[in-house]
């Protein structure tokens, strides 16, 4: 009977509010700096020493020097389909000081910037994207899960991650990823609905960056945000604007504080733009307009943030340089993906299983004997 | 030793692993207060609590999503679905994530966990409630699929399942839940995965089946015998990987298979027999293989599920025709 009690108990409790003073049922949105980087929000200011808003902006810089490099290392047929994250930094660059060793990334397949914050190489993501599975087993990074391409499938696991860490008594924190189409899938509700029952650890973030592939995201719902969708799942949700790293900071620390309080989980929708393609494959010109885009360009998250340090002084750095030195070290990250060990045919067959049934080594040791054969014919 | 059900078997299964280790967690739709809607984990929730025995919200992705999001965070869950009908709200999870986090993570990830849920015709049901969609399963990569037979192999195989470090689909034969007694140890005792049994040594026909089938052979067996074919019978236990060996090496001693399943013939666990009888044991053959299986249709509900199900006279029927061609 226990169990019914418990549930029962969490079911019809209203959701806390720790956001309280921004309800996503009147559309309000969480903002700290505007566009030209003015403080427009001192009592929420953040508590952050200048030497960590930096280290941020040049985390940001770093993320977008290596993902514009990403994109032209696919242009030149050295890396094949990439997604990039061009102008979704600030989210994940927050989210990167928050996170801690222990805690669980769950990433769809937008965080490269957030990854990397988790210690997830450089190359490992270059890796990857050259086709190597490889790159997804992460030699540095603890509790990172590799990129998820079913959408919205993998909230699901970070669902279950939570009660594991609940079960187990831990202290530990789950940090998972979705785009705005995503909430339109079901695992999208059943993972917030069980992350809700179970009152897990969870911080759910929605990057809205506005496109679900060619698919503006007023066609995929009728609710007046995505931090909404939390209401009815008995959460708290916040509608915070994405391309303030600030806002986002601020978001993510009290997210964060509520979960590991044992409060339960939490709904971040973080506005932003997806200023590149869905991905290389992709031309976005077909379903959007130059004027659309520029007006965006306003809201860039590491102008704003650099138009702060600037005005605050705080900026001594020669930008020109540490980009030159961050292209640098892209570079030698990306020629020793490039020099990873050929794939070799077992890397095909042996992971699939820890306790390998004998027929998929049958099939490898066939195809042997035509490379065998192909090679004797040369 | 006790006279058990395969309900009681499982039961008796689960009840041990949860006593040995603390990672395995059991839940599913009124799998916890209930003991789900066939009793399998009755008594369990009282025993060891409502964290690790529970009733799930009702949403079948989400309970095999979040058991993987466990089993990679350190927990064994071990969960229901509660037909088989109803697992493909969960198919998604179990082809793109469950089967792949072992090879898409290189190995730093493992996913020990089971997905059990009962199977099967024969028991007047509503639609979806009777059918057998092991083929399904089978055919994806990274998955193990196991049904047993009886009450003794549904004891021990569903511990090999647990201690499994792939993830296995585990297939209950409803039909037969509580038709069969049978003495079990009350130890702790596996079966391994991946093995088929000879369940009776003949010489002129080898018959192959699984689950609730299984005894439906054996019915017909009594039928050959009279008429004086000497049959062998294998129960394939573990559906992926099959047991290629001890299938092809029964063929190559009666030279003659009839391959006897609830689900649809076309592109079948059937069709899979076939051709290990083909590429094992072709020039063994005396006869065509034989399917004796499901229609290419929908189970019919209970006025003309007569004419699906496999009696045993058709199955005698097939092996006398085999054994004659």
């Amino acid at each position: 009977m226990d169990n019914i009690k418990t549930i029962e108990k969490i079911a019809y409790k209203q959701p806390a509010v720790i956001f309280n003073e921004f309800d996503p049922l009147k559309d309000e949105i969480l903002r700290i700096i505007d566009n030209d980087g003015h403080v427009i929000n001192e009592e929420l200011f953040p508590e952050l020493d200048d030497e960590t808003v930096i280290k941020a902006y040049k985390s940001m810089l770093f993320a977008r020097v290596a993902d514009d490099m990403a994109v032209s290392f696919q242009r030149q047929g050295r890396m094949y389909t990439y997604p990039p994250i061009n102008g979704q930094e600030a989210i994940q660059i927050a989210a990167g000081l928050i996170i801690r060793e222990d805690d669980w990334l769950v990433p769809a397949f937008r965080e490269m910037a957030i990854m990397l914050a988790k210690g997830v190489t450089l190359r490992e993501i270059f890796l990857y994207y050259m086709g190597n599975e490889q790159g997804s087993n992460f030699s540095k990074a603890k509790h990172v899960l590799p990129i998820c391409v079913p959408i919205a499938s993998q909230l699901i696991h970070a669902t279950g991650i939570g009660y594991s860490i609940n079960y187990q008594k831990k202290d530990e924190v789950v940090f998972p990823y979705v785009g705005d189409g995503g909430t339109s899938e079901g695992d999208f509700s059943e993972a917030l609905n069980f992350a809700g029952v179970w009152k897990v650890p969870v911080i759910f973030t929605i990057q809205n960056n506005q496109y679900a592939i060619s698919f503006p995201v007023s066609g995929q719902t009728r609710s007046v945000n995505l931090a909404v969708k939390a209401v009815a799942f008995g959460l708290p949700g916040i509608k915070v604007d994405g391309n303030d790293f600030f806002a986002m900071y601020v978001a993510y620390k009290q997210a964060f504080d509520h979960a590991r309080a044992g409060k339960g989980p939490v709904l971040i929708e973080a506005l932003t733009y997806r200023k590149g393609a869905h991905t290389t494959s992709d031309d976005p010109s077909k379903y959007r307009t130059k004027e659309e885009e520029m007006e965006w360009d306003k809201t860039d998250p590491l102008q704003r943030l650099k138009k702060y340090i600037v005005r605050k002084g705080i900026w001594k750095e020669d930008e020109e340089k540490l980009i030159e030195e961050y292209k640098l070290e892209v570079e030698k990250q990306f020629t020793e993906a490039e020099n990873f060990t050929p794939y070799p045919l077992e890397d095909v067959f042996q992971f699939m299983y820890v306790d390998t049934p004998d027929v998929l080594n049958i099939q490898k040791e066939d195809y042997k004997l035509y490379q065998n054969w192909k090679e004797s014919r040369k | 030793m006790s006279v058990m059900t395969i309900v009681q078997a499982i039961n008796n299964a689960l009840d041990i692993m949860l006593e040995e280790d603390k990672s395995v967690v059991v839940y599913g739709e009124d799998s916890g207060r209930e003991g789900g809607v066939f009793r399998v984990t009755e008594g369990l929730q009282k025993k060891y609590g409502v964290e690790r025995v529970f009733d799930s919200p009702l949403a079948e992705s989400a309970i095999v999503g979040t058991g993987l999001g466990m089993a990679l965070s350190g927990l064994r869950p071990v969960v229901e679905l509660q037909f088989d009908g109803f697992t493909y709200p969960a198919f998604n999870q179990i082809i793109s994530n469950v089967s792949r986090m072992h090879n898409r993570s290189r190995g730093m990830y493992k996913v020990p966990m089971v997905i059990r849920f009962p199977y099967g015709g024969g028991i007047n049901a509503l639609e979806h409630h009777s059918e057998s969609p092991e083929a399904l399963y089978a055919h994806i990569p990274g998955l193990k699929v196991v049904i047993p037979s009886s009450p003794h192999d549904a004891k021990g195989l569903l511990i090999s399942c647990i201690e499994s470090d792939d993830p296995v689909i585990y297939m209950e034969p409803k039909r037969i839940y509580r038709a069969i007694k049978q003495e079990v140890s009350d130890d702790k005792f596996s079966i391994p995965l991946g093995k088929a049994k000879v369940l009776t040594e003949g010489s002129d026909v080898t018959v192959v089946a699984f689950g609730a089938m299984i005894r439906e052979c054996q019915k017909a067996m009594v039928m050959a015998k009279e008429a004086g074919i000497s049959v062998e019978l294998i129960d394939l236990r573990t559906i992926y990987p099959i047991d290629k060996e001890t299938i092809a090496e029964s063929i190559k001693k009666t030279g003659r298979i009839v391959i006897v399943a609830e689900a649809p013939e076309s592109f079948s666990v059937g069709a899979e027999l076939m051709a290990i009888a083909n590429e094992e044991a072709f020039l063994y053959l005396e006869a065509p293989p034989k399917r004796v299986m499901g229609f290419d249709t929908i189970v019919p509900l209970a006025k003309g599920e007569p004419m699906y199900m496999i009696t045993p006279d058709r199955i005698f029927y097939e092996i006398e025709r085999t054994v004659k061609y």
